[in-house]
């Protein structure tokens, strides 16, 4: 059966930077009772490397089945390239998936599974071949043409996939956990060239991942989500150094989140008290809508130094005081857990200068905790924690 | 020594089981090679070939077995067919009444075949058919299509449904994606299902002799003919029957082994988790027996 197909761009040619690629507006889904994306917007730029990141449940696969067409949204519009598409099948529409099953055709050989979407084209047999051949050497599998997908590897069917959504050009390409079921060695050298090969063909990749080092590693933007909702999306240096909600500060890597009170701005600092009186500093342009309410402050384990009770703070630093509760040696850092007058246990990773545990740091000793003001952050309490 | 004992114990119990299933078919077709007297057949009195020599001399006999195999290949067709898009409904898609039909699918596996006989002889008669040719095929079709759902819809729910959502992601829409993925991938049971059927409505006995009207087929003759003596001819069509089935048979578990290294030729672990499960069938001889 002919069907119509929407001719794909080419998008190394047509590659206006800024534009959005994939849109959503207020897309909802329900599963009966169950709300698995609550009114999402989302907007991505074409030629980025996008991931979706959040726990299992939190929507993201649901978000990236309704760009591909296999889910149909309860509510709100989805747009590839300013085109509704809301209503349109999913084989009418210009991306391509990488399932995390890899969903090979088991009875077509590797050549022919990367062939299948370009014969569903008019494209002639020459080009075909031609087309799938620098694919498969794209992904390095030339010599594997033939074979069945039951004959190689998981990180070989893994790339057999990969190739077949590309060798189409789509306009987007959408990634479910494509690396999930493959052994960490073997991932981070797929996350590498996963990578490079979005570089090279220069297409929106949407990516989906709970792996938080997987979506830092490739990400140019990362959208964190949890309970169908946008936590927040940027850079990973943005995500990580700046939280603006307490699930993301500690879903992005370790957080240390203290309960306090905002004060008023004074200046470029803007004073925090703690719920047991300590006194820290906060970046005003930090600080938002939390002015004068209570939220948790935040610091990443980093970012903290230790010194003796006697020890005399930088200049302007924030200071804790607290006492060492378990000191582990970890070859490249020494990681600390400190128990603060208030009672917050938390987390100090120092680098691993002298070479062992410093003396004056043991497990009881009193300690004070200090870092720079810039590097803290304000969220809302947590009440997802 | 206790293992040993229990390895022997299993030989024997093994063998037993399996002479008690094939001692009737052995003395089937031994009994075709017997030079019998007179109008029976049930002493032995010696080897001949004369009964193999005109098995069709009698021209009833010829078109009854053509009938039995115009109907167990065109029920098939019909069944194979509809029993395919019966199980991909079922497992596939959820719609209203889909439990029912769950149920009722194996309702005419369950129902007594002299039950479905009548009650399908009584329909026949209320709506004014004249039984025959098609009404044999419609209850054949009838009691296949459960067999065929059952065979092809366990083969369905072992495949990854992400397979088929990745044909229509690459562009093929709902009839390319059956054609080039869904049907290949699911051959092999439609082949086996085929098969069943094809055995299932060859050696029919019950259901057809309510619907048969003045139509033979070849069960029905051998029937026919044992109630005027038991010639050994019978016997040599009851063996010309079985080897026809256990030929088929032997081609299904031939086709299945080609499909499943078809799948993962080299013979990798896949292949030996696909290996084929050749199916079951009550040979034709108990039509005879």
């Amino acid at each position: 059966m002919a069907v119509s197909e929407p001719t794909a761009p080419d998008a190394v040619a047509s590659a206006a930077a800024s534009e959005a690629d994939v849109r959503l507006d207020g897309v909802t889904k329900r599963f009966g009772e169950m709300l698995a994306v609550d009114d999402l917007t989302l907007s991505i730029q074409r030629g980025h490397f996008y991931a979706l990141l959040g726990p299992s449940g939190c929507g993201k696969t649901t978000t990236l089945r309704m760009i591909g067409g296999f889910e149909d949204p309860t509510g709100g519009r989805v747009y590839l390239g300013g085109e509704d598409v809301t209503d349109r099948p999913s084989h009418r529409r210009d991306v391509n998936t990488v399932f995390q099953s890899y969903a090979l055709f088991p009875h077509l050989s590797v050549e022919r599974n990367v062939a299948f979407g370009l014969e569903r084209r008019k494209i002639g047999r020459a080009e075909v071949r031609r087309r799938v051949g620098e694919m498969l050497e794209l992904v390095q599998l030339g010599p594997l043409a033939k074979r069945k997908p039951a004959q190689l590897s998981g990180g070989q069917q893994q790339r057999v996939a990969l190739a077949r959504a590309l060798v189409n050009r789509p306009r987007a390409l959408l990634l479910d956990e494509p690396l999930g079921a493959l052994d960490l060695r073997l991932r981070r050298q797929l996350q590498i060239e996963l990578k490079r090969i979005q570089q090279e063909v220069g297409i929106t990749f949407v990516h989906v991942t709970h792996d938080q080092e997987e979506a830092m590693t490739m990400a140019d933007t990362i959208v964190v989500m949890n309970r169908g909702r946008v936590e927040q999306a940027g850079t990973a240096e943005q995500l990580y150094e700046l939280p603006r909600t307490a699930f993301v500060a500690s879903f992005l890597g370790q957080s240390n989140l203290i309960d306090a009170r905002v004060g008023a701005a004074d200046g470029a600092r803007t004073p925090v008290e703690t719920h047991d009186g300590a006194r820290l500093q906060v970046p005003s342009d930090r600080v938002g809508a939390l002015a004068g309410e209570q939220a948790s402050v935040g610091v990443r384990p980093e970012k903290m130094s230790l010194l003796t009770p006697e020890g005399i703070a930088p200049d302007g630093a924030n200071v804790l005081r607290g006492r060492v509760v378990v000191a582990s040696f970890l070859g490249v850092s020494v990681q600390y857990l400190v128990t603060t007058a208030g009672g917050e246990e938390l987390t100090v990773i120092a680098q691993n200068e002298a070479g062992c545990a410093p003396d004056a740091f043991a497990v009881g000793r009193e300690v004070q905790l200090c870092w720079d003001p810039r590097h803290t952050f304000v969220v809302a309490r947590g009440a997802d924690e | 020594m206790n293992a040993r004992v229990r390895t022997w114990m299993l030989g024997i119990w093994s063998t037993a089981a399996i002479l008690y299933l094939f001692i009737p078919i052995f003395i089937v077709v031994l009994f075709s090679f017997n030079d019998n007297r007179g109008r029976f057949n049930f002493t032995w009195n010696g080897f001949t070939l004369r009964h193999w020599a005109h098995p069709f001399r009698d021209p009833d006999l010829v078109t009854a077995l053509r009938n039995s195999i115009e109907i167990g290949l065109l029920s098939t067709a019909v069944a194979v067919t509809l029993g395919t898009f019966l199980a991909m409904a079922l497992v596939r898609y959820r719609f209203r009444g889909r439990g029912a039909i769950d149920l009722f699918v194996f309702l005419p596996m369950a129902t007594p075949e002299v039950v479905m006989g009548a009650a399908l002889l009584a329909l026949f008669l209320v709506f004014n058919v004249s039984t025959g040719f098609v009404t044999i095929l419609i209850a054949h079709v009838m009691f296949c299509l459960s067999y065929v759902v059952v065979t092809v819809r366990a083969r369905l729910e072992g495949m990854d449904p992400h397979i088929e959502e990745a044909a229509r992601d690459l562009g093929a829409g709902e009839m390319t994606t059956f054609w080039k993925v869904t049907l290949p991938m699911i051959a092999p049971g439609v082949a086996a299902a085929g098969v069943l059927a094809f055995a299932l409505s060859v050696d029919d006995y019950v259901i057809t002799s309510f619907n048969a009207g003045q139509t033979q087929t070849f069960p029905l003759f051998i029937f026919g003919a044992t109630r005027q003596g038991v010639p050994a001819e019978v016997n040599v069509l009851a063996t010309m029957l079985l080897i026809a089935v256990l030929l088929l048979m032997g081609l299904n578990v031939l086709l299945q082994r080609r499909l499943s290294r078809r799948d993962a030729s080299g013979g990798g672990a896949e292949a030996v988790e696909e290996e084929p499960r050749p199916m079951v069938v009550t040979p034709a001889p108990s039509a005879a027996g």
